[in-house]
């Protein structure tokens, strides 16, 4: 904890805050605002209640009426704060009409019934973190929400597990062997950037198609597991693996997979960290190829059913923002866990 | 027994031709150095005989049978690098036993052979760290280590100790030396540096260019140089030379006495030569007997002094006087070379001998 704090207060020199201490603090400030705000903002508005999103001037925190059950009336009442000439008291609601509230006082629900104006009573709230918005979730979202994520969770593992063997193979392959069109090939892959996925999304869906993919995982995860930016990050930390450690191997009696599997792989680990997460964040967050190749519902993706919270009749943003937020989760649980890796890699390939 | 034999050994990269052609014989047991200046192809050698690199032609033959055509794993041979090479991620058994697995060993013996070689080297309490863990001299003798579990014919050292500061590396040359002893194999040692040549073989291959130069007994290279280029890399401080020429049967150089030839030396009058003489074989002498130098800059360690010295007509020379030199800047001393302690050689470089 204490080293934490000392992190936190670092300064540029000693003991003496600089001026530029300010600005970069300021700045990072400014920039873990504007990162973490909507994330935020989002995670809290879904503990909402369907009324309290709908308010405005938003509440920043998620606030619940107060309601008190007052005998003679079935469902409890809510609770105002009622101002009269002779002060403030607590009082509960029975009905609204017009610019007028019928109040009863819940301590003597015998007396006579008081009529107020709407604009003396103020309502009784408190915070509260409801999870109402989950529930009514997973209760109306029908039997294909846990299909729905079952496809996510395959689709993100099997991708990524075969996107970092496959890159990973054609990395080492262009790191460390010498053969004719080596630079061609790595050209070639790299070239592929340049064209937009939209450019081929049609041709793609063509051939998942002519393959019998449609309304298949497989469907989603073999158009990407090749990305040349992975190999081309893969290729690039490779190169800084010495090529003596290979020899050395070789003179060990090391195959070639067993240099890839024993030596390679683990010295790539950083490397292959960060092709992973960046493969788990797209495989996770991937919307348009599964629009097209998945119609069926019970074949769709998270995302695929988020989208389908916004519908002819509006959007419902109390389930909108608990399926978001769900949604996010697991990719921010991934970066806790990787993220030692990821700075580590990052760095270390030069590359983002 | 495992000798090696080198057979027009030639390589090329494309078109740069790093080693025209070598024929060299090691015998069983040897303690063989490579030695020469840097871009020599020496470890272009070394790496040819491991199978790292693939000969353009010629042959290699261990133990008598032709091995060009021979993975390198299964030459026979082991090759401690430059860097170690030591696995990062495993530890220092890992380290040891990963060619053992690789050929599928059975455990006990993996074990056996790990802790024989751990024993060896003296790194029994090293085995569960991993390299990172470990200063420059423990990274060498796993390194070694790894070498001495694979049990092979000939173990091949690519400059071992360049990485090592000094006074370890005077130390591991010991260790080396003590190894060798032990295990009795043949080991053949890549190095720039002539002192570890001198300390460490039983026989010295110099290379130039790809080409070997003189192979030899430390000694024999030592005072039987064969080239100009041998006498001149072999010994530290290096050899003197002085150019002059031949008349009336004696060394002829401007501002030196005329230095008769020893009998049997028949050299034609007026033939251009380099005389060469070591710096410990420059002998004092009385005034005009010799050649006047004039010091100008002394080192002393100690034990020794080199007397940095010019010659009247500008050319350097070195002075090797054992104990502590009393000369100082701008001193005439007036030396002369031993009696058959210097070399004469030819226009082309060779040494001329009787």
């Amino acid at each position: 904890m204490h080293s934490l704090w000392r992190f936190l207060t670092r300064r540029r020199s000693g003991e003496k805050t600089d001026w530029t201490d300010w600005v970069i603090y300021a700045y990072l400030i400014l920039g873990l605002f504007l990162m973490l705000a909507p994330v935020l903002w989002m995670a809290n508005s879904s503990f909402k209640s369907v009324g309290n999103l709908a308010e405005w001037p938003p509440t920043v925190l998620p606030m619940v009426s107060e309601t008190v059950v007052v005998a003679g009336y079935e469902a409890p009442l809510p609770l105002y704060d009622v101002t009269t000439d002779t002060g403030t008291k607590r009082l509960a609601q029975v009905r609204k009409i017009g610019l007028k509230a019928q109040m009863i006082d819940p301590d003597n629900p015998e007396a006579a019934k008081i009529s107020v104006n709407v604009t003396d009573i103020t309502p009784v709230r408190y915070m509260q973190f409801g999870l109402g918005n989950y529930r009514t979730l997973i209760a109306e979202s029908g039997q294909y929400l846990g299909r729905n994520l079952y496809n996510s969770i395959f689709i993100t593992t099997v991708a990524t597990i075969i996107t970092l063997i496959m890159n990973s193979m054609a990395a080492f392959a262009l790191s460390k062997y010498q053969f004719r069109g080596r630079n061609t090939a790595l050209l070639a892959i790299l070239a592929t950037l340049m064209i937009p996925v939209t450019v081929v999304l049609v041709p793609v869906f063509l051939i998942i198609s002519e393959m019998g993919l449609t309304n298949n995982s497989w469907g989603i995860i073999l158009p990407v597991v090749a990305t040349p930016t992975g190999v081309f990050l893969l290729r690039q930390y490779m190169l800084t693996i010495p090529d003596e450690l290979l020899e050395a191997a070789r003179m060990d009696h090391a195959s070639e997979w067993r240099i890839y599997w024993r030596i390679i792989l683990p010295l790539a680990t950083p490397a292959l960290a960060v092709v992973g997460i960046f493969s788990i964040i797209s495989r996770w967050n991937e919307f348009l190829l599964p629009l097209l190749v998945l119609n069926k519902a019970e074949a769709r993706t998270l995302q695929l059913a988020l989208a389908g919270y916004q519908t002819e009749t509006g959007i419902r943003y109390d389930q909108l923002l608990a399926m978001t937020t769900l949604t996010a989760l697991p990719l921010a649980i991934a970066f806790i866990f990787l993220q030692r890796y990821i700075t580590t890699g990052i760095a270390s390939t030069g590359i983002k | 027994m495992a000798g090696l034999q080198l057979k027009n050994l030639h390589k090329a990269f494309g078109a740069l031709t790093v080693i025209p052609s070598v024929d060299l014989q090691i015998e069983h047991g040897e303690f063989v150095v490579f030695v020469g200046p840097s871009g020599c192809g020496k470890s272009t050698l070394l790496r040819l005989i491991a199978g790292l690199e693939q000969a353009t032609s010629g042959e290699i033959l261990i133990d008598d049978a032709n091995v060009i055509d021979v993975a390198a794993a299964d030459r026979g041979v082991a090759m401690v690098f430059q860097s170690y090479a030591l696995y990062p991620h495993m530890t220092v058994r890992e380290n040891l036993s990963f060619g053992l697995e690789n050929i599928r060993m059975a455990k006990g013996e993996i074990t056996e052979r790990v802790n024989k070689a751990a024993d060896l080297l003296q790194i029994g309490e090293l085995l569960d760290r991993r390299p990172k863990q470990l200063s420059g001299g423990q990274r060498q003798r796993v390194a070694i280590g790894r070498a001495i579990t694979r049990d092979p014919k000939i173990f091949l050292f690519d400059e071992p100790l360049s990485n090592l500061d000094a006074e370890l590396r005077v130390a591991m040359r010991v260790e080396i030396t003590r190894l060798h002893q032990r295990i009795q194999n043949t080991m053949i040692y890549v190095t720039h540096d002539q002192i570890e040549a001198m300390t460490m073989a039983d026989k010295i291959v110099v290379l130039r260019k790809g080409v070997v130069e003189q192979v030899g007994a430390p000694l024999d290279l030592y005072n039987n140089p064969r080239n100009l280029f041998v006498a001149g890399f072999i010994g530290s401080p290096r050899m003197n030379f002085l150019e002059g020429t031949i008349g009336q049967g004696a060394f002829q150089a401007p501002g030196t006495p005329d230095l008769p030839l020893p009998a049997g030396l028949a050299v034609s009058d007026g033939a251009k030569v380099t005389l060469g003489v070591r710096p410990e074989d420059l002998l004092p002498v009385s005034d005009g007997q010799g050649w006047p130098l004039r010091v100008s800059v002394l080192e002393q360690h100690g034990s020794n002094s080199y007397i940095h010295c010019a010659l009247p007509s500008g050319g350097e020379m070195m002075l090797h006087q054992p104990g502590q030199s009393q000369a100082r800047e701008g001193d005439i001393l007036h030396v002369r070379p031993r009696a058959d302690h210097w070399h004469l050689f030819g226009a082309d470089g060779l040494r001329i001998s009787a």
